[in-house]
């Protein structure tokens, strides 16, 4: 196709991003915890400990070269367990977008190109029930009331997720379908499916996709604070707010235990917004 | 001859520093208002004319302007050396701007009666006068009646934004009003407006500085407008003055190459047809052209035009222009 | 006029929302696998008792039946009995509502307060080195769950430093003033204890900062954003020209038009609070609605998830109109928007 027109693009968008250090700062932090995710086995000093492993004899050790993050309540490597950690951020971050997208899409699309019908008010009305109480309390409650694993907390917090997209692609589709090239198409005889999604939908990527990365941290957030409080993946898993909230119980004497896995959480989130952040400003005005 | 002028800029240079480099922008502005006169400041858009006014109250944002040479005299003083006091107590009760767009000018968050009140206070305390509020109010109400607004009281009461195009304007300029005693500069007042409201608001404009005897520097795009209202026009291209003259000399018997060819871009009612726009655009500020910057679309262009900025000379009465083509006289 | 209106029709609408709200939580608590009657009761209770629960809690009907029942008793003021406490959760939320309400209302003017000092300081120097290192921090601070601020600020706070008390709303051995509105930092006050004030003061930093740290974080960016567009505004340019002091032109002309983003997310401010108070309150031993909420759905306490929920729908839809109408009032462009439709 046009390869040079879309060389040129990503050189501009590139220079866009980079022209930002903390964009790039971002960048590298999510690729270092991308890799370490997928080759955690490789990375982590002592694979196995991530799971069940009992090593009495080193427990509780506090961080030292051998262990640099120190030891947990079994004698486990905190630092092995933190880099598996990862892998059940990202997986849950990337299951929830993927899943909550479409849908709220979807239907934001619609009610946005049927602005005023009943159409419009019918989903519209149902986000707003979803958006009536804060995320996080809604996610609680519907953990609440499933089995706790990360398997339900991911489907809570996808609950919760989907109706931020329908208003924010709602909001942009209602004014784009005022756009004479959308009337163009309609007078022309296109379909509904086609201004939709050959017409409407196009013009609606880059926000829907700057809003993506920049819910990849919050997601993360909220899945952490479920699990932090037990309604999330249960041990021996070895989620990053599982393991603050064990180690919890050992501040101050192993205080270790806990604050690694905390402190990582806070790398994660940040290293996503910043990237997020980027992207933003990559894609504003374009 | 000093004493006489108000304004006296001479050989001012100012520079932005940009994202994609440095604009030279006015490049070596001289320019002249006396006492009481009445100058026109005409020319493209983005030839320099609200930087020039600007600087002359040194109001310019910098950075990411920057001043890089020249003086600046305003009343025999030089702005660029004033200490931030004086520059305070000139702004407060010597000169004042009313500003391009008025919706802009006006803080949207501000009832109209506080912003002007604020005015007043200052300007007070700056002629040492400490004033109470109901003298402000009243004052208030007088200025706004001087620019012929109908029901200040209620008026003062009301946001920008519950006003009309016209109203904000005639806000704007009884601001300035407040503390323009000896200058009042115009940047394009009323250009956001309807003609018949446009003119209605130069009219006023004509009438107040007339009244009070102020000097005024007005930057219009409606030569029209320029011809009726002021003694002395200068014309300005890309970052200079490239001529000078009495209102009637310059319009009937216009010398410099870019102003000939200005009047002949207005489309006249009476002419036939459209009439010629000038060929070429203003050029780009970040290299800009050497020696007179209108040489590129200039038909009468010379190498020497290329090479050196041609001075001002004088022909005729008060007639100046700077163009190698009346350097023999 | 027109306002009145406006609430009118703000009123309703959020009723409507909040009956779809009812709905989606009375359903989905229904759904809940197991038997709530028998969780009450324990494994060991008898089959006729825990018969006699469900029939008493309407559980053997269908769940549209059960939440007519439902509906017909919240308007009754009665939003059923809490299957942990065995009291009625209405009186459970009277009570526990107080601490939260204290709380959330704290920690939201202590992080606005806090991000407008932090926003226009640092957007009005915009590149300064104060201005890094704030943006900097807020950087990190909005990426700081609350769970992971208030571990680390117990540990580092209330054990290393020992600035802060970090358990419940007061030292134990002090007696709770008499209560009026249930808010500790006004009935100490009103009781003329100040010691108290003091103890519940001091109590509440921690729980407070960790409830907003990240919002506040975001809240100081928005300010900094909203300064920086408003610096170069033609308004100020031309307050600046009429010389106006600096001074004045900060604390006034810039100052008010910069604060009406970050005034106009306080109502998601507040909402992220009561949602991090369930968390928070928990780790903190906080005795409040979000403790409450918490422990009832760890244990499945239908009833209680259901109106704790309800409550917090409601206070957010009073919320968010009340923070509309306090932005109207700060911006006559949005006031001219409400009153033309």
């Amino acid at each position: 196709m046009n390869t040079e027109l879309m060389k040129e693009r990503w050189r501009r968008n590139w220079y866009k991003f980079s022209r930002n250090p903390l964009s790039i700062l971002g960048l590298a932090v999510v690729l270092a915890i991308i890799l370490i995710a997928i080759f955690a086995d490789f990375f982590a000093p002592y694979p196995e400990h991530a799971f069940v492993f009992v090593d009495f004899k080193n427990a509780k050790r506090p961080p030292c070269w051998q262990y640099l993050c120190g030891t947990d309540m079994a004698g486990r490597d905190i630092l092995s367990r933190i880099f598996f950690g990862f892998r059940y951020s990202l997986v849950m971050a990337v299951s929830v977008l993927s899943v909550a997208t479409p849908p709220g899409v979807l239907l934001g699309l619609v009610a946005g190109y049927m602005r005023d019908t009943w159409v419009d008010i019918a989903i519209m009305r149902v986000a707003d029930v979803f958006l009536s109480v804060p995320s996080m309390v809604l996610a609680l409650a519907v953990c609440s009331m499933l089995e706790p694993t990360l398997y339900n907390a991911m489907l809570a917090v996808t609950v919760m997720w989907w109706p931020w997209y329908t208003r924010l692609v709602y909001g942009a589709a209602s004014s784009i379908k005022n756009e004479y090239f959308v009337q163009a198409a309609e007078v022309t005889g296109a379909s509904t499916f086609h201004i939709l999604f050959g017409e409407i939908f196009p013009n609606c990527l880059s926000t829907i996709f700057t809003k993506m990365t920049l819910d990849v941290g919050w997601v993360i957030l909220i899945g952490s604070t479920l699990s932090f409080v037990g309604l999330g993946a249960q041990p021996p898993t070895p989620d990053l707010g599982t393991m603050v909230s064990d180690g919890s119980k050992y501040i101050p004497a192993q205080w270790w235990i806990s604050l690694f896995p905390a402190l990582f959480i806070v790398v994660i989130i940040l290293g996503f917004n910043l990237l997020g952040d980027g992207v933003r400003d990559m894609l504003a005005g374009d | 001859m000093m004493s006489e002028m108000i304004v006296d800029i001479r050989d001012l240079y100012v520079n932005f520093n940009i994202y994609e480099g440095v604009t030279r922008v006015l490049n070596g502005v001289n320019f002249r208002v006396a006492k009481g006169e009445k100058v026109g400041l005409i020319g493209e858009a983005g030839c320099g004319k609200t930087t020039t006014v600007k600087s002359i109250m040194k109001i310019l944002q910098m950075p990411p302007a920057e001043v890089m040479g020249g003086e600046i005299y305003l009343e025999g003083l030089d702005v660029l050396k004033m200490s931030q006091r004086d520059l305070q107590m000139m702004r407060r009760k010597t000169v004042s701007m009313i500003f391009q767009d008025p919706t802009a000018a006006l803080n949207p968050v501000f009832k109209v009666g506080d912003q002007i009140g604020d005015i007043i206070k200052y300007n007070q305390l700056a002629l040492g006068n400490k004033i109470s509020k109901e003298e402000i109010h009243e004052k208030t109400v007088q200025v706004l009646k001087e620019v012929q607004m109908p029901d200040p009281e209620r008026l003062m009461n009301s946001y920008p934004i519950q006003l009309s195009g016209g109203m904000r304007q005639r806000i704007s300029i009884a601001m300035a009003l407040v503390s323009a005693t000896n200058l009042l500069i115009a940047d394009e007042p009323g250009t956001n407006l309807d003609v018949t409201i446009q003119d209605q608001v130069l009219r006023l404009l004509g009438d107040l500085v007339e009244d009070r005897g102020t000097s005024i520097i007005l930057i219009s795009h409606a030569l029209g407008a320029v011809k009726g209202l002021v003694d002395r026009v200068y014309v300005m291209y890309a970052g200079s003055m490239v001529e000078a003259a009495n209102t009637e000399d310059l319009f009937s018997d216009p010398l410099h190459p870019y102003t000939k060819a200005l009047f002949k871009a207005v489309p006249k009612l009476t002419g036939g047809g459209i009439p010629m726009g000038i060929p070429g655009r203003i050029p780009n500020y970040l290299s800009p052209p050497t020696g007179c910057r209108f040489n590129p679309r200039c038909s009468h262009a010379k190498p020497e035009c290329r090479e050196n900025a041609p001075p001002f000379y004088q022909v005729g009465d008060g007639h100046e222009v700077a163009c190698y083509l009346y350097g023999g006289q | 006029m027109n306002i009145k209106k406006y609430v009118a029709y703000r009123l309703i609408s959020s009723f409507f929302v909040l009956f779809g709200l009812s709905l989606l939580i009375f359903s989905l608590s229904r759904l809940v696998p197991g038997d709530p009657a028998r969780l009450a009761l324990g494994p060991m209770a008898p089959q006729w008792a825990v018969d006699k629960l469900r029939a008493q809690l309407h559980l053997d009907e269908p769940v549209y039946i059960q939440y007519i029942y439902w509906v017909t008793n919240v308007f009754r003021g009665d939003l059923g009995q809490s299957l942990v406490t065995r009291r009625g959760v209405f009186n459970d939320i009277f009570e526990f509502f107080p601490a939260t309400f204290e709380l959330v209302i704290f920690s939201v003017i202590l992080s606005t307060s806090l991000a407008i000092i932090l926003g226009v300081t640092s957007g009005k120097y915009a590149n300064s080195l104060w201005d890094n290192i704030v943006r900097v921090t807020s950087y990190v601070g909005i990426a700081i769950p609350s769970f992971v601020w208030a571990i680390m600020s117990v540990f580092i706070f209330g054990y290393l430093l020992r600035w802060f008390p970090t358990l419940g709303r007061l030292s134990s051995g002090v007696v709770m003033p008499t209560k009026v509105t249930g808010l500790l930092l006004v009935d100490s006050l009103i009781a003329g204890r100040l010691g108290v004030f003091r103890d519940a003061f001091y109590h509440m930093i921690l729980p407070g900062t960790s409830l907003v740290i990240s919002r506040l974080a975001q809240e100081a960016r928005i300010t900094r954003a909203s300064v920086v567009e408003n610096l170069h505004k033609d308004y100020i340019m031309a307050a600046r020209s009429f010389g106006i002091p600096e001074r004045t032109i900060t604390l006034k002309y810039l100052l008010k038009p910069s604060l009406i983003p970050t005034v106009a997310i306080m109502g998601m401010d507040i909402a992220g609070s009561m949602g991090g108070s369930f968390i928070v309150e928990t780790i903190f031993n906080w005795p409040g609605l979000g403790r409450y909420g918490m422990s009832a759905m760890l244990s499945n306490d239908i009833n209680a998830i259901v109106g704790v929920v309800m409550l917090i729908g409601v206070f957010f839809a009073f919320m968010n109109i009340l923070v509309d109408l306090i932005t109207a009032y700060l911006d006559p462009r949005i006031m001219m928007k409400l009153r033309g439709g």
